[in-house]
C-alpha cells in the first residue's frame, strides 16, 4: 500500500475520532452547565479548552471563555485546526485523495458528514445553544463510519492503519478528558464527595460514554474507581489500556505482512506501555500524581504516533 | 408531456426533422416521456443532480466564489445516435488515429512527411508541443497516442466534422460513464426499450491497453495525478478505482537505479506503466520545465531506456496543434492513401498571408483560436464579440500569425434540453474516447457536451457547459 494512502487512512480515523470526542465532551458539559448554574462560565468552560491544549489560540481568537465562545471554538471554528469542523473537513480532504482506496459507502458517508457539519457551521446561530441533536449526529457520524469501514473494506493493511489511528486517538482523548478533573474542577477539601463533585465525576464518565458501563461494573461512584476504569479497565473500549493493547495487536498484524523485524520503535513502545498498564494499579497512579501520570501517557502516545509516521509514512529512499 | 411547443428555430436538431417529426432513434424515448408531466421531468432532473452531489462527482473551478467544487451539470435528456451513423464515425476515427500515430512517429523519427513536402517543417519547429528531447524516441509497440478524446461537431447541414483532436490526456470519460449510471436510474424503461449499446467496459479496455504496452505479465500500473487541486482529480481517482490500480502523485514516485518506484508501507515497489494525467512539460523537471513541482525527476531517462511505459507518450501533443489540425486530411492521405472519412472544419491559417487577410477582414463572422490552447480559453467567437474584442484579436494575430487559426462559426446541432421548467434546444458536441493498444477500441458514443446557456456555442464545463448521456443504437 502507498505510504501516502496509509497515512491518509490513519488520519481520517484520527480526525473523525477526535471530532466524536469533542462533540461528546462539549455535549456533556452543556448538560452539566444546567446542573451547575452557580458556577461561572469561565470555570465551567475553560477546562474544556485547557484539555485540548489549544488555550493560547483560544485566548487570541476569543479572549472571554463564555459558553458560546468555547462552543464555537471547539465545534465550528476553522481557524482551530482541531475543531469538529476542521477535523471533518480534513478527514474529507484525506478521503478525497484516496478515493480509489476506500469503499464508495465510506466516501459517501464522509462526504455527507462533511456537508452536515458545514451546513451547521453556516447556521451556527440556529444550532447554539440547543445543540444536543447536532452533537449527537456528529457522534453517530463517527460511529457509523467505523461500522462502514468494518463492513465494506477488506480487513487488510489499510483497514488496520485506520484502526490504529482510532485507538491512538482514543487513548489520547480519554486520558485528556480524565485530566479535565485536574484543571479547575479540582475541589476544595470540603467539596470532595459532595453532590457537585459527584456530578462532575459522572460527567467525566459520560464524556467518554462510560457512565453506564462503569455503573454496571462498580455500581457506586468512587473517584478512584473511575480513574481505574478509564485508564486500566481490560474490557471497556475507551479505556487507555484497552486502546493501547489493541493498537499493539493491530500493529502486529500490519508488521506480520511485512518482511523484517517486528521490533519497530512504535511496537516496542506500545508493548511496554500496555504491559505497564496491565500491571499498574490505581493507587500507584494516584501516588505518582494523576495529572503527572496522564501527562506521561500522552507523551508516550505522541511518541508512538511519531514512530508510526517514521516507519510507515515518511520512508526515506 | 409532448414536444408540441418545441421549436428547432432553424437549427439542425438531433431529435426532430425540420418538419417536426421525431427521428427514428428517439421514438421509444419520446413515447416514454409522453407519459410524464414537465414536473416529473424536472423532478427527475433534480434527483439526478442530487445523485451527482452524493457521489461527489465534481470538478474544481479555480478562483470561483463559494467553494472550489461544482458538479458537472447533467441534462437528463439523452443524445441519441443511430447505429449506422456511429459505425461510420468509428471507422473514421480509427482512420484518423492510425494516421496521426504514424505522423507523430515520423515527426520524431525520420521526418519523411517534411521532406515529401506534405507538412512544412517550420510549422513543427515553431510548435510549442514539439519536444526536441523526444527525437529518436521509440515508444513501446510504436504507439504514441494511447488515449484520445476527439471532439466532433455536427454542422447546420447535419455533417459530422472533427473540431479538435485532443491527444493530450483528454478528460471527461468519467462523466460519460457516470452519466450512464445516473440515466439507468432516471429512465430505466426508456433505456431498455431503446436498445442502447453498453459503455461500461471502458475501464477494462483501458487496463488491457496499459498492460499491452508494458510487455510483461501482471505489470504494476499506476495513474499519475497532479493532485486534488486539479480540475479533473475526480476522474483520476475514478479511473484508478475502476481499473484497480494505485493513484499516485509525484511525491509517491522516485527514480532509482534506472527504474521508477513508488513508496509503499513495505518499501519501494517498481512501477511498469504510468497513465499520466500531467502535461508533457511538467513530467520531468530534469528534461523539460525545470520549475515543475508536479513531475518526477529522472523519469524521462527511464522512459527512453524502455524501463517504464507512459501513456500518452511525451511529445504526442505535436499532432494536437491547431495549425497541424488543418493538415490532418493531407496527413491521412499521405500515410494511408485514403480520403478522410470524417471531414475537418474549414480552417484558415493566419500563417499564410492570404488567409490572414481574409481573417482580418471577416473576423466578425469567424471563430479565432490560439494554436495551443484548450478548454475554450484563448478563443474569440466573432459574431458574439464586440468591435473592441475584434480589434484586440486583430492585433494579436498580426503580432504572432503562427499562433492563430480561424474557422467559420458553425451552428452546432441541438438537442432538446431542460431549461428551468421548459424544454428548449441547446447546442452540443460529441467527444468519443479512443484507446489505441493491441487494437483501436472506441467506446460507443462518448461524452456529449452541451452549452446550457441559451444561444451559447461554448460547451466547456469551465464556461457554463454541461453534459448529456449519449445513446448509440444497435
Amino acid at each position: 500500500m502507498l505510504s501516502r494512502v496509509a497515512n491518509s487512512i490513519y488520519w481520517i480515523n484520527r480526525y473523525i475520532e477526535r471530532a466524536e470526542n469533542y462533540a461528546r465532551f462539549v455535549g456533556v458539559n452543556t448538560s452539566l452547565a444546567l446542573d451547575t448554574a452557580n458556577i461561572p462560565d469561565a470555570m465551567q468552560w475553560m477546562p474544556l479548552v485547557a484539555t485540548t491544549a489549544d488555550e493560547e489560540l483560544f485566548k487570541e481568537l476569543y479572549g472571554e471563555p463564555t459558553q458560546e465562545n468555547v462552543f464555537n471554538f471547539l465545534i465550528f471554528d476553522d481557524r482551530n485546526f482541531n475543531s469538529v469542523y476542521s477535523c471533518v473537513m480534513n478527514a474529507r480532504e484525506n478521503a478525497r485523495t484516496i478515493r480509489e482506496n476506500i469503499s464508495i459507502e465510506m466516501w459517501e458517508h464522509i462526504n455527507g458528514f462533511y456537508y452536515l457539519v458545514r451546513n451547521a457551521a453556516k447556521n451556527r446561530h440556529n444550532i447554539f445553544p440547543s445543540s444536543r441533536e447536532f452533537l449527537k449526529e456528529v457522534v453517530q457520524g463517527s460511529q457509523l463510519l467505523m461500522g462502514i469501514e468494518d463492513s465494506t473494506i477488506s480487513h487488510t493493511e489499510g483497514w488496520h492503519f485506520g484502526k490504529l489511528g482510532r485507538y491512538i486517538e482514543r487513548a489520547d482523548k480519554t486520558a485528556r478528558i480524565l485530566d479535565v478533573k485536574y484543571f479547575l474542577l479540582l475541589p476544595s477539601i470540603e467539596e470532595v464527595g459532595s453532590v457537585l463533585d459527584m456530578i462532575q465525576w459522572s460527567s467525566v464518565l459520560k464524556s467518554v460514554s462510560a457512565f453506564m458501563m462503569y455503573r454496571r461494573t462498580y455500581g457506586q461512584l468512587f473517584p478512584q474507581k473511575i480513574i481505574e476504569f478509564l485508564i486500566l479497565d481490560r474490557y471497556f473500549p475507551r479505556s487507555v489500556y484497552y486502546c493501547t493493547v489493541n493498537a499493539q495487536h493491530i500493529l502486529k498484524s500490519i508488521l506480520k505482512s511485512h518482511r523484517g523485524s517486528i521490533k519497530t520503535p512504535a511496537m516496542k513502545k506500545l508493548a511496554m506501555l500496555s504491559s505497564e498498564l496491565y500491571y499498574t494499579n490505581v493507587k500507584e497512579i494516584i501516588k505518582f500524581g494523576m495529572h503527572e501520570y496522564i501527562d506521561r501517557l500522552q507523551t508516550i502516545i505522541n511518541e508512538v504516533n511519531d514512530n508510526i509516521h517514521e516507519t510507515f509514512f515518511a520512508m526515506k529512499n | 408531456m409532448t414536444f408540441e411547443d418545441y421549436d428547432i428555430e432553424g437549427f439542425f436538431d438531433e431529435m426532430f426533422t425540420p418538419d417536426h417529426q421525431i427521428k427514428q432513434g428517439y421514438v421509444p424515448f419520446s413515447e416514454f416521456v409522453a407519459n410524464l408531466s414537465i414536473d416529473d421531468l424536472v423532478q427527475k432532473q433534480h434527483a439526478a443532480e442530487r445523485s451527482l452531489m452524493a457521489l461527489g462527482i465534481t470538478f474544481n473551478v479555480y478562483n470561483a466564489e463559494g467553494g472550489t467544487e461544482r458538479i458537472m451539470p447533467l441534462d437528463i435528456i439523452p443524445r441519441i445516435i443511430e447505429g449506422r451513423e456511429w459505425d461510420k464515425l468509428e471507422e473514421g476515427l480509427k482512420q484518423r488515429i492510425t494516421a496521426l500515430n504514424l505522423f507523430i512517429d515520423d515527426v520524431y523519427n525520420g521526418q519523411k512527411v517534411f521532406t515529401d513536402g506534405v507538412v512544412p517543417k517550420t510549422l513543427i519547429e515553431s510548435s510549442k508541443c514539439f519536444l526536441k528531447p523526444c527525437l529518436g524516441l521509440q515508444p513501446p509497440k510504436g504507439i504514441w497516442c494511447h488515449i484520445t478524446g476527439t471532439d466532433l461537431i455536427r454542422d447546420q447541414h447535419g455533417i459530422m466534422r472533427v473540431l479538435e483532436d485532443n491527444l493530450r490526456c483528454p478528460s471527461g470519460v468519467s462523466y460519460m460513464l457516470e452519466n450512464r449510471e445516473i440515466l439507468k436510474r432516471t429512465f430505466p424503461k426508456a433505456l431498455d426499450d431503446t436498445q442502447v449499446r453498453p459503455i461500461n467496459n471502458y475501464a477494462i479496455s483501458l487496463r488491457e491497453m496499459l498492460e499491452y504496452i508494458a510487455d510483461k505479465p501482471s505489470p504494476t500500473i499506476v495513474v499519475l495525478t497532479p493532485g486534488i487541486y486539479n480540475s479533473a482529480y475526480f476522474e483520476h481517482a475514478y479511473l484508478a478505482l475502476q481499473m484497480g490500480v494505485e493513484l499516485v502523485q509525484n511525491s509517491d514516485l522516485v527514480v532509482k537505479n534506472g527504474h521508477v518506484y513508488m513508496r509503499t508501507t513495505k518499501g519501494l515497489k517498481k512501477v511498469d506503466v504510468i497513465y499520466r494525467r500531467i502535461d508533457d512539460t511538467f513530467l520531468d523537471p530534469l528534461t523539460f520545465n525545470p520549475e515543475s513541482l508536479l513531475g518526477v525527476p529522472g523519469i524521462f531517462e527511464v522512459y527512453k531506456k524502455g524501463k517504464v511505459a507512459l501513456a500518452n507518450a511525451p511529445g504526442t501533443g505535436v499532432a494536437d496543434d491547431k495549425v497541424i489540425y488543418a493538415y490532418v486530411p493531407k496527413i491521412i492521405k499521405y500515410y494511408l492513401g485514403e480520403e478522410a472519412i470524417i471531414p475537418n472544419v474549414p480552417t484558415y491559417l493566419c500563417e499564410n498571408p492570404e488567409d490572414m487577410q481574409y481573417v482580418l477582414d471577416n473576423i466578425a463572422d469567424l471563430v479565432v483560436k490560439e494554436a495551443n490552447e484548450a478548454g475554450g480559453y484563448g478563443m474569440l467567437i466573432g459574431p458574439k464579440a464586440s468591435a473592441e474584442e475584434h480589434e484586440i484579436f486583430r492585433k494579436k494575430i498580426k503580432a504572432n500569425p503562427r499562433n492563430y487559426i480561424a474557422q467559420p462559426t458553425i451552428q452546432l446541432s441541438r438537442v432538446p434540453s431542460l431549461a428551468g421548467e421548459r424544454i428548449e434546444g441547446r447546442h452540443v458536441d460529441l467527444r468519443p474516447y479512443i484507446l489505441y493498444g493491441k487494437e483501436i477500441v472506441i467506446t460507443p458514443g462518448g461524452l456529449t457536451r452541451v452549452a446550457l446557456r441559451k444561444g451559447s456555442l461554448v460547451v466547456n464545463s469551465s464556461q457554463g457547459g454541461g453534459s448529456k448521456d449519449t445513446w448509440v443504437l444497435y
